[in-house]
């Protein structure tokens, strides 16, 4: 049985022995004082049944009079002391059940049982989110427009009623606990049949790291996504077989090196990790040559590696650290020591220190100084958006925002990343036609990037036409299923066929029973291919054009008709 | 010596002697089953499911599924009691008595059993 009810009983043992007591002085008193008929004689005292039924309408404050005779005046003087002693007892009751309810530890347990109740009843696959900082709230956000069920655990209540008061469409169970604690990761459905993976996003990389170690050991069959800053974490983290590890910085610093290197196939990608439906991100043209890197943390070294290997030279100005340029006074955000840093001849400027304020300084004074400059900002906080969107540089990085787009674009399409592996392959060109065949085909936003597999579960009607030997080529299944002339807005980037991966396949690629397929699309065709697939009806309609009612009279009549013309 | 085990102790003991009080004699006679006794073996029986509330142990728990269960048994012996006496008017006929007597003879039982409970209890206790 829940612990509150234990709670409520424990809490109101006093109260309620109180009103047994007073209820039996009441009635055994009443039982023995006289009573008087109508001729004022005296007659025998109340019996227990009519004493009790007496004082449990007098205590409860009902008061139907003098029943079943008018009372003795003896009578009367006792019932005076029992009202006084009953409405007591009552008041003590009740006043200490309001107090119980309003106990911060009486609410917790309750909470806490509500919130374990849902998560049991959760019908969905769902996913655990820990921690709804900024980078928790965007990928609770992206989950509820997918229609994705999710389970939230954050240590900060503040943050926990901030989001039951944000318009989700569903209604996300939510715990204010520490997800560190093994126990809080099991109130929140670690071990559920239906958890389908644990997303560990908060702000502290040991809680990060505490959270994978739990899920490795209490469920090692649900991968663990964990957000991870330096490297002595990561390799951590590595070590027991987390799944999938993101660290913001070194993922910003290789699409940067990128970038710089093979700006198309950057923007291919960039296209395909970020978030589903939103505005499509302005196109990025870094230059090389010569940068200046100003703050050198974490951030600061993956971005330095990584833009070394592409041939950029760079200044790096930190006044903290001790392997920077040290000739170089002050951190950047004076005109006077980016000058001494040669900015004259340099081509691009990384502000990149933990603080969005001096990021902005370095920035502003920079491209005063050489408005051609490319300026690189690193935002700390998306609380700064504002002042980041006015200033409009070049390029901005805002790390939880980089590790949500990760997290939701691994969950939703796993096999997405074996397509982003395989993407060396492609030449520019290549990369810059699929670019404008998915702008095209998305109308200004960001495509959504799913994958389906032909199997019975996932999409039994496709499953079935092919066990039948039927031959459907990719373009056959793409018609709009409510008008066959139009075709849906997706593009088939991956087929994977057991061990083989296809790439780009073109229009008369022939499916196979089994195929996994890795499409872009937005999110209304999604829903419309997805139904194709799964209803059989639906997609006889998009392979032959013909209506099928499905039932069986129907199809009897149709094959008659086939073999009378046949 | 811990006051709220005298007083929990003395409500269990009280509830069985009062039970048993009411219990014993001639179980047809209703000279010998006084109604105060049957009302204040109710009473104690109800204070001491009250004590028993909130806890959490396994001898806790059982300690209060027999208390219930006493009470269950004397509310339905005074509800014969008033039936009887005061809603069909037989009064306390030999049938009624034994009737009503052998309700609180089941209450005297589990409050026999709760008595041994919190006598294991006590000597399993070593301090």
């Amino acid at each position: 049985m829940n612990s509150a009810f234990f709670l409520v009983l424990r809490r109101m043992r006093a109260p309620i022995i109180v009103l047994i007591v007073i209820y039996a002085i009441s009635v055994v008193g009443l039982t023995l004082v006289p009573g008087v008929d109508a001729e004022g004689q005296m007659t025998a005292p109340m019996s227990f049944f009519h004493a009790f039924y007496f004082i449990s309408y007098t205590a409860t404050t009902i008061g139907f009079g003098e029943i079943p005779v008018a009372f003795s005046d003896a009578q009367r003087l006792w019932v005076t002391i029992c009202i006084y002693l009953t409405v007591v007892g009552w008041s003590y009751s009740v006043v200490t059940l309001i107090a119980l309810l309003q106990d911060k530890g009486f609410q917790n347990t309750l909470t806490t049982n509500r919130f374990v109740r849902r998560v049991r009843r959760l019908k969905a696959p769902f996913y655990i989110v820990c921690g709804c900082g900024e980078t928790g709230n965007l990928i609770a956000r992206t989950f509820d427009r997918l229609n994705q069920a999710f389970v939230v655990v954050e240590k900060d209540e503040l943050r926990v009623e901030e989001l039951d008061l944000q318009d989700f469409k569903t209604d996300t169970p939510a715990l204010a606990a520490d997800a560190r604690l093994p126990d809080n990761l099991l109130l929140a459905g670690l071990k559920h049949p239906k958890c389908r993976g644990v997303l560990a996003v908060t702000n502290d990389e040991q809680a990060n790291l505490a959270i994978a170690i739990a899920v490795r050991l209490l469920n090692p069959d649900i991968p663990v996504i964990a957000r991870a800053r330096t490297a002595a974490v990561t390799a951590n983290m590595a070590s027991f077989g987390t799944d999938h590890i993101i660290n913001p910085f070194e993922r910003f610093a290789d699409r940067l090196a990128l970038a710089v290197a093979a700006p198309e196939r950057f923007r291919l990608i960039e296209l395909l990790t970020s978030l589903p439906e939103s505005p499509i991100p302005e196109p990025h043209r870094p230059p090389g040559g010569h940068w200046i890197l100003c703050g050198y943390g974490n951030f600061g070294h993956a971005v330095a590696e990584r833009l070394r290997d592409t041939g950029i030279t760079l200044t790096i100005i930190d006044p903290a650290a001790q392997d920077a340029d040290k000739q170089y006074i002050g951190d950047g955000t004076e005109a006077s020591t980016l000058r001494q840093a040669g900015i004259e001849g340099a081509s691009g400027i990384v502000a990149g220190t933990d603080n969005d304020v001096n990021n902005l300084s370095i920035a502003v004074t920079a491209s005063e100084i050489k408005p051609e400059l490319f300026v690189v900002t690193r935002q700390n906080h998306a609380a700064n958006s504002a002042l980041f969107t006015a200033y409009d540089a070049d390029f901005t990085v805002l790390p939880s925002r980089i590790v949500a787009q990760e997290c939701i674009a691994l969950l939703t399409a796993p096999l997405l990343a074996r397509f982003l592996e395989r993407l060396h392959t492609l030449d520019e060109t290549r990369c810059r036609q699929l670019v404008d065949r998915l702008q095209a085909e998305c109308g200004g936003l960001t495509p959504a990037v799913w994958d389906i597999r032909l199997n019975a579960a996932e999409s039994p009607a496709a499953w079935q036409a092919l066990m039948h030997e039927r031959r459907i080529r990719l373009a056959d299944i793409l018609p709009d299923g409510a008008d066959r002339s139009r075709r849906l807005p997706a593009v088939a980037l991956l087929i994977e066929r057991g061990a083989e991966c296809h790439l780009l396949p073109e229009d008369d690629f022939r499916l196979e029973a089994g195929d996994q397929l890795l499409m872009a699309s937005p999110l209304p065709a999604q829903r419309d291919l997805e139904l194709t697939l799964k209803n059989a009806n639906e997609l006889d309609f998009v392979l032959t054009g013909r209506e099928n009612s499905g039932s069986l009279l129907g199809r009897l009549l149709a094959d008659r008709q086939a073999s009378a013309r046949g | 010596m811990n006051l709220e085990k005298v007083i929990f102790g003395f409500f269990i003991v009280l509830a069985a002697t009062l039970n048993f009080g009411f219990f014993i004699g001639d179980i047809e006679r209703p000279e010998l089953h006084n109604v105060y006794e049957l009302a204040a073996a109710l009473i104690v029986s109800l204070i001491a499911t009250a004590l028993k509330f909130g806890d959490r142990t396994q001898i806790g728990a059982i300690h209060l599924s027999t208390s219930l269960v006493a009470d269950l048994q004397l509310i339905a012996a005074a509800i014969t009691w008033a039936v009887a006496v005061h809603i069909t008017g037989v009064g306390m006929t030999a049938h009624v008595t034994s009737s009503v007597v052998s309700l609180s003879g089941g209450a005297l039982f589990a409050n026999i059993v709760s008595v041994i409970i919190l006598i294991v209890e006590t000597v399993m206790l070593r301090r």
